[in-house]
């Protein structure tokens, strides 16, 4: 392997590992708020990609505009799951809404058969995305090149709300004490659905970044995506944001490198090693906290 | 004297279990009235359902003539009543400041006078202004979690046994700093299982059993009185 290609493989696990990072984040600031896995976030991952056939197939609407309207129909989703399928079981026990949320996920997946059909549907042609660009000697599309830098400024961003800013205050408080929260005068369903507003924000540009450069989205498409990030943020200590990005970044780079070693077949396989062999040796992951449980 | 808080009534059941049955309570403007009672006899639930956190059964609790009972807990809080939770229940992943600028997270108004103010009651708290609260010790928690419940700007200020497990000068300090609350016109509402202290500081005291009030009457009174003497102040019959 020379240089180029292995700077070449670099760029492009990044670039598959920030899209991991922003869906892992989704993860891991809903475990962090509700200590819940939210099953359900692969799936909303996967509506989100046919939200973008919807918009620039049937509606014939201009890259940019379906982009706005997929990231708004992605995220009114997320919240109205939480309201319907959550909010409702707030004080039941914590299995009845990890259930709940497997229950979710499946609803998804065969609402989206129903719909659309198990057939896999061509997703829509981005060129502008698509355009191939060349980075002193490295050749790239433009989707790759901007994937991780668009990673990067969403997690400085989300990382300046969470620490500096009420809202983010507010976030921290809620995620360890919903109770004394209140008594603050914080409205707690109120930061819970911010936190899911910003979850699938990330989710639907992920799905438009993750999509763009494939050919055709499917019902199931959501599932092993997710199942990877939801490892990304168990890897990186779930509950924890850098802990989802450098889990998600991690992933990706070594997925890539072992297809580009040519064992295509095993590169899963791998990534669920890493989650036995971290929960084995360190089952907090990277960046967790001892005790998640709550008070 | 008006009263500013009057509970009639509050009953407040837990899955079918009755934990409080029915009491009646008047707090007057600018007194400190105390709560005693044994364990699990409904204290906190009655501060609790006051907040806003757990819904009475049914109740009447009127605060400057006001229904509060069904308001969600914010707007009772910006109302002016604030609940300094028992075991502190400070945000340990907070810093310090962090802890009393989310105390004020309803006021949209300049917090620098309140953080000096809070600041001037407890020194200790601005030596360690970014340390993360989780790391305080319990005496300085306490402090913390009165202080946060401060910042709220409370007309009444309501403490669920805030000298639990802390040293008896830390007591002290504590017990100084209700009264000196109390004396800049905020109402204190106390539960405290150190029924003597509090008797002493208390304009007018409660005894609740099992979920009733089973006697009322000034700090002093009670005091004095031989059956509390034996059961709350361990002091026996001569
Ligand atoms: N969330 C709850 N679910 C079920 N029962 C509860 C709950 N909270 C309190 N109880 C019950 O209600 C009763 C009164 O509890 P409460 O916490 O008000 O007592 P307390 O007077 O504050 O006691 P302590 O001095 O020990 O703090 C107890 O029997 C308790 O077990
Ligand atoms: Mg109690």
């Amino acid at each position: 392997m020379n240089t180029t290609t292995f700077l070449q493989y670099c760029l492009a696990g990044i670039s598959i590992g920030g899209i991991y990072a922003m869906i892992a984040i989704g993860y891991t600031m809903v475990y962090g708020i509700l200590r819940l896995i939210n099953f359900a976030h692969g799936d909303i991952f996967m509506m989100a990609a046919y939200f973008m056939i919807f918009a620039m197939v049937d509606f014939a609407l201009p890259w940019y505009v379906s982009l706005a309207l997929v990231a708004i129909a992605t995220v009114l989703l997320g919240v109205f799951i939480e309201k319907i399928a959550y909010k409702p079981l707030r004080s039941a026990p914590r299995m009845s809404i990890m259930i709940s949320a497997i229950g979710v996920s499946y609803l998804l997946q065969n609402l989206a058969t129903y719909l659309f059909s198990a057939l896999p549907k061509g997703y829509p042609q981005i060129p502008f995305l698509m355009t191939n660009i060349n980075l002193g000697g490295i050749s790239t599309s433009v989707v790759t090149f901007i994937t991780p830098i668009l990673t990067i400024i969403f997690v400085v961003l989300l990382m300046q709300l969470i620490n500096h800013t009420k809202i983010g205050m507010a976030m921290r408080a809620v995620s360890k004490d919903f109770e004394t929260s209140q008594l603050m005068g914080i409205k707690i369903n109120r930061i819970i659905s911010i936190t899911f507003v910003i979850g699938c924000f990330l989710a639907a540009v992920g799905s438009v970044l993750y999509f763009t450069p494939r050919p055709s989205v499917y019902p199931m498409a959501g599932s092993l995506p997710g199942l990877k990030c939801f490892i990304a943020a168990v890897f990186g200590g779930i509950g924890s944001i850098p802990g989802a990005v450098l889990g998600g970044f991690l992933i990706g780079l070594c997925e890539t490198f072992i297809k580009a070693a040519g064992y295509s077949e095993f590169s899963d396989v791998f990534t669920f090693l890493i989650l036995i062999v971290m929960l084995l040796f360190k089952p907090t992951g990277l960046f967790g906290e001892k005790i998640a449980e709550k008070v | 004297m008006s009263n500013i808080l009057e509970i009639k009534n509050l009953v407040v059941s837990y899955g079918g279990i009755e934990a409080v049955k029915g009491i009646s309570m008047e707090v007057p403007q600018g007194q400190i009235v105390t709560l005693i009672g044994a364990n699990g006899a409904g204290k906190s639930t009655t501060l609790k359902s006051i907040s806003g956190i757990v819904r009475p059964k049914e109740a009447s609790i009127l605060f400057d003539g006001e229904e509060m009972v069904g308001k969600s807990p914010d707007y009772i809080v910006s109302k002016g009543i604030t609940l300094v939770p028992e075991g502190r229940r400070v945000f340990p992943n907070l810093t310090v400041m962090e802890n009393l600028k989310i105390g004020a997270y309803l006021r949209k108004d300049n917090l620098k006078d309140d953080l000096e103010y809070v600041f001037r009651l407890f020194p200790r708290l601005k030596e360690r202004e970014w340390q993360m609260a989780g790391t305080l010790s319990g005496g300085e928690q306490q402090m913390l979690a009165v202080g946060r419940a401060l910042m709220s700007k409370p007309k009444l200020i309501m403490m669920d046994e805030p000298s639990l497990g802390l040293a008896p000068l830390v007591v002290k300090d504590i017990f100084r700093i209700i009264q000196t609350i109390n004396e800049e016109g905020i109402t204190v509402l106390l539960i405290e299982q150190n029924a003597n202290m509090a008797l002493k500081i208390a304009h007018k005291a409660y005894v609740i059993e099992t979920g009733k009030i089973t006697m009322e009457g000034t700090g002093l009174e009670l005091l004095e009185n031989e059956e509390i003497k034996e059961a709350y102040l361990g002091k026996s019959k001569k």
